[in-house]
């Protein structure tokens, strides 16, 4: 595929980019975090997102999506990323329903796509157990008991663990901790004995959870894949997340990036515009240049998920740790180009960085996926 | 035994009876400092006790003269005093802006009588002092400030505008830059005013950090009355003033470039683990934090380097520049590498589990370290220029 955008894909961009700095803004976010909202996103907002059918963008026309691919997917998240538009595409759409369509039988597929394809279900993956993204340090476990599996342990980081309606639980029902075999995938309900949801309030001012799963008893039909054989569609999931989170990440850099530039040119100190110190415009143009690279990986990942590629681990951890490498260069530079104002809640560069910094963390950080890039690289 | 031998005894004796429990304790972050002032916050009432004990000595400002409030100490004995206070993790009894930046300057340039009316009102942490330097249109251009002062006799009038003042609504006195004459050359025409912040005409309004915090504000004077009794040095040559001060500041805000009692490397193991030698299980992240560590090794060793070489009585001149950049982006590494080795620890902003988000709320005040006090451009700009002597473009 070559790397350029279809008509189709720019013209789900352009709509992408007006209904989201309408809707759902840094102003809509702060809104949220000042009101308190334990749900970190606006339902009415998610309805109308829904009703365009983004949250069926990647899910196939046969189970209710628009079959827009992850190009199309990806597209969407860059102008949540340029909007901090906090919304359910990521927790469900871009990681829950691959899941299920990496895993699932037909029966589940045919239940559950659907149902994210129309809004009606919120599902999220609870994965993270410690500090850091580790999934062969999964511990939480799954043992069988008759037609049953008994789910214990506990999880972090799950997106929006508030509003789900089901849980995607990755647990260990055979191997040892630190084996990718012996992983399995069990949905378990919101309301199921046993399992509790408490809100933990990060940085990024988002919904993310803590679960704790007490013996938690879900039956046996619930479990997506084969018993102990998740890692294969987990891996992979977890590849087209990070790519997803990459797009998110470098709409985010670019708007941080774009108003900074702005401020170059409006800011005056010493009687000129401070754009007009070399000092400031190398940097900027640096920025730029990578910025386009960044742009350039993450357009190549995204194809390589449509086009069913080999070769996505690879890609995937190498567009993450760019997007992550880049982030964090735009987001400091922001602040600093920005000067006292750069630092204030006022001023919106600030969620920026908040942002940036969770997004990220998760499903792994710069040098994990550095770390697996060499690895994957042979070295 | 030698006098500085003896020094350490009386000294160590003294601190183990008079130090509280309480004040050995590591400082909760920026906040829990103590401050000082007409109303003191208060966090533990042992600060208190802790700084007055510390002020009858002196020794909230051991370098300063006797007669000051200060403790009249020599460098060696400063050292030695510092020294056995980290010993036994005795907290900092007072931190102000009157300490680190006022008093230098006052010492410098103030009149006797300056010295004697505020200086020891700092020393016992009676006043607590806010800078009111940058304006909306004077920050890093800060020469170009406009804040207007009128000769009325035996006083000035201000008005205008300040910006980003640390804790300006809780300070008493401000010291403040404003325009005594606007004929001349921006840097010409400056004057630097005391006054206390409690006169009729001055606001404040607290502005938000994205740590969360209000630590600095806009301050606006309307028709407030500042004595010229409070006029350090000249009129009209304040500039020289308010760049040695600044040098004083710098110096303090690089000192955040020191290294942690916790090394990031320590506690990057015990969040990440480690492998049967020892290495971080993470290796690209053990070497991005052996090479953070490093350089607060060799920062650290310049700080003493020029310390040792400067003789007594000269200014701090550029190196105070190269400390301020150098000491700030370290901060800025440090606090980016918590990140890195806490993950999902640090990214907390409340609640219990993140100690109240702690770790991210230091980080994201850590990115001011670079702006405040001149931000890293101009310290570079400083040293291309007048250390250089590279040529304006
Ligand atoms: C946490 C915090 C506390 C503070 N406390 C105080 C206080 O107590 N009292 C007080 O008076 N002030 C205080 N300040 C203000 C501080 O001194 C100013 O923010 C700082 O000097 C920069 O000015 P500015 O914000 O106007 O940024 P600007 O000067 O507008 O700078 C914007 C950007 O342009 C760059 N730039 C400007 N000129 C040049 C140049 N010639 N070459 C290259 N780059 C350039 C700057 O480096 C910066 O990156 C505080 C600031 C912060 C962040």
């Amino acid at each position: 595929m070559a790397l350029v955008l279809t008509e189709e894909q720019v013209m789900l961009k352009e709509s992408a980019a007006g209904f989201l700095a309408e809707k759902a803004t840094v102003a809509h976010l702060r809104k949220l975090r000042d009101s308190d909202n334990a749900q970190g996103f606006d339902s009415d907002v998610w309805a109308e997102m829904a009703a365009m059918g983004w949250a069926g963008i990647a899910i196939p026309e046969e189970f209710g999506g628009l079959g827009y691919g992850y190009t199309g997917l990806g597209l969407v998240l860059e102008q949540a990323g340029r909007n901090l538009s906090a919304s359910p595409l990521q927790s469900t759409v871009l990681i829950a329903a691959t899941l299920i369509s990496e895993l699932g039988n037909s029966e589940q597929k045919g239940r559950l796509l659907p149902a994210i394809a129309a809004g009606e279900q919120l599902i999220t993956l609870a994965l993270q157990e410690r500090g850091h993204h580790a999934p062969q340090q999964t511990a939480t476990s799954a043992r069988r008991d008759g037609d049953d599996f008994v789910i214990s342990g506990s999880k972090l980081m799950v997106l929006d663990a508030a509003s789900a309606n089901q849980f995607i639980v990755i647990a260990r029902t055979g191997g040892d901790v630190g084996q990718q075999q012996g992983l399995s995938a069990l949905l378990v309900d919101a309301a199921t004995a046993g399992l509790s949801v408490e809100r933990r309030e990060m940085v990024d001012s988002r919904n993310v959870g803590a679960l704790v799963l007490d013996k938690v008893r879900v039956p046996a039909a619930n479990l997506l894949g084969a018993e102990g054989d998740a890692w294969g569609g987990l891996s992979r999931t977890l590849d087209i997340a990070n790519i997803g989170l990459a797009a998110e990440l470098l709409g985010l850099s670019v708007e941080a990036f774009e108003r900074t530039v702005t401020y170059l040119k409006e800011r005056k100190q010493f009687g000129k515009v401070i754009g007009s110190f070399q000092g400031l415009q190398h940097r900027a143009a640096e920025l730029f240049a990578e910025l386009e690279l960044a742009r350039s990986i993450v357009l190549q990942a995204l194809h390589a998920i449509d086009d069913g590629e080999q070769e996505l681990a690879l890609l995937a951890s190498a567009a993450k740790a760019k997007l992550c490498e880049v982030a964090q260069r735009a987001s400091n530079e922001a602040i600093q180009m920005h000067g006292g104002i750069g630092m204030t809640d006022e001023y919106e560069i600030g969620f920026f960085i908040k942002r940036a910094r969770v997004a990220q963390h998760t499903f792994g950080d710069y040098n994990y996926h550095l770390d697996r890039f060499a690895l994957l690289s042979g070295f | 035994m030698s006098d500085l031998e003896q020094f350490r005894q009386e000294t160590r004796a003294w601190l183990e009876e008079n130090c509280p429990e309480s004040m050995r304790t590591p400082v909760k972050g920026f906040d829990d400092l103590y401050n000082g002032g007409r109303n003191p916050e208060i966090d533990h009432p042992d600060q208190k006790v802790w700084c007055d004990r510390m002020a009858a000595r002196g020794w909230t400002v051991p370098h300063w003269p006797k007669e000051y409030g200060g403790g009249g100490l020599d460098k060696e004995q400063v050292k030695v005093l510092r020294q056995e206070m980290a010993r036994i993790n005795a907290r900092s009894p007072l931190d102000s802006f009157g300490i680190s930046m006022l008093g230098p300057a006052l010492l410098h340039f103030g009149s006797q009588e300056q010295k004697l009316e505020h200086l020891p009102k700092i020393a016992r942490g009676e006043i607590r002092w806010c800078q009111g330097y940058s304006e909306p249109n004077a920050g890093s251009d800060l020469a170009s400030l406009a804040t207007k002062a009128e000769d009325k006799g035996d006083h000035y009038l201000i008005n205008g505008q300040k910006i980003w003042t640390s804790y300006a609504d809780k300070s008493d006195w401000i010291f403040c830059l404003v325009r005594t004459d606007n004929s001349g050359s921006k840097h010409e025409g400056i004057s630097f005013v005391l006054f206390d912040m409690a006169s009729p005409g001055v606001t404040t309004r607290p502005i938000k950090l994205i740590s969360g915090s209000s630590p600095f504000c806009e301050t606006f004077f309307d028709n407030v009355k500042a004595y010229k009794s409070n006029l350090i040095g000249e009129e009209g040559k304040g500039w020289a003033i308010a760049k040695y001060l600044l040098t004083h500041e710098r110096e303090m805000i690089s000192g955040f470039g020191a290294a942690p009692k916790k090394s990031v490397g320590q506690m990057a193991v015990e969040a990440i683990g480690s492998d049967s030698s020892g290495r971080l299980a993470n290796g690209i992240l053990r070497q991005v934090i052996a090479q953070y560590q490093l350089d607060t090794l060799a920062f650290a060793a310049t700080m003493a380097r020029v310390g040792d070489e400067a003789k007594a009585g000269q200014g701090l001149g550029a190196a105070s520049s190269i400390f301020k950049y150098y000491g700030t982006e370290l901060n800025k590494r440090r606090n980016e590498l918590n990140l890195a080795a806490l993950g999902e620890q640090a990214l907390g902003w409340d609640g219990p589990e993140y100690r109240d988000g702690v770790v991210s709320r230091d980080w994201l005040r850590s990115k001011g370290n670079s702006i405040e006090g001149g931000t890293s451009e101009v310290q570079l700009n400083i040293i291309s220029k007048r250390v250089l002597g590279l040529p304006d473009a």
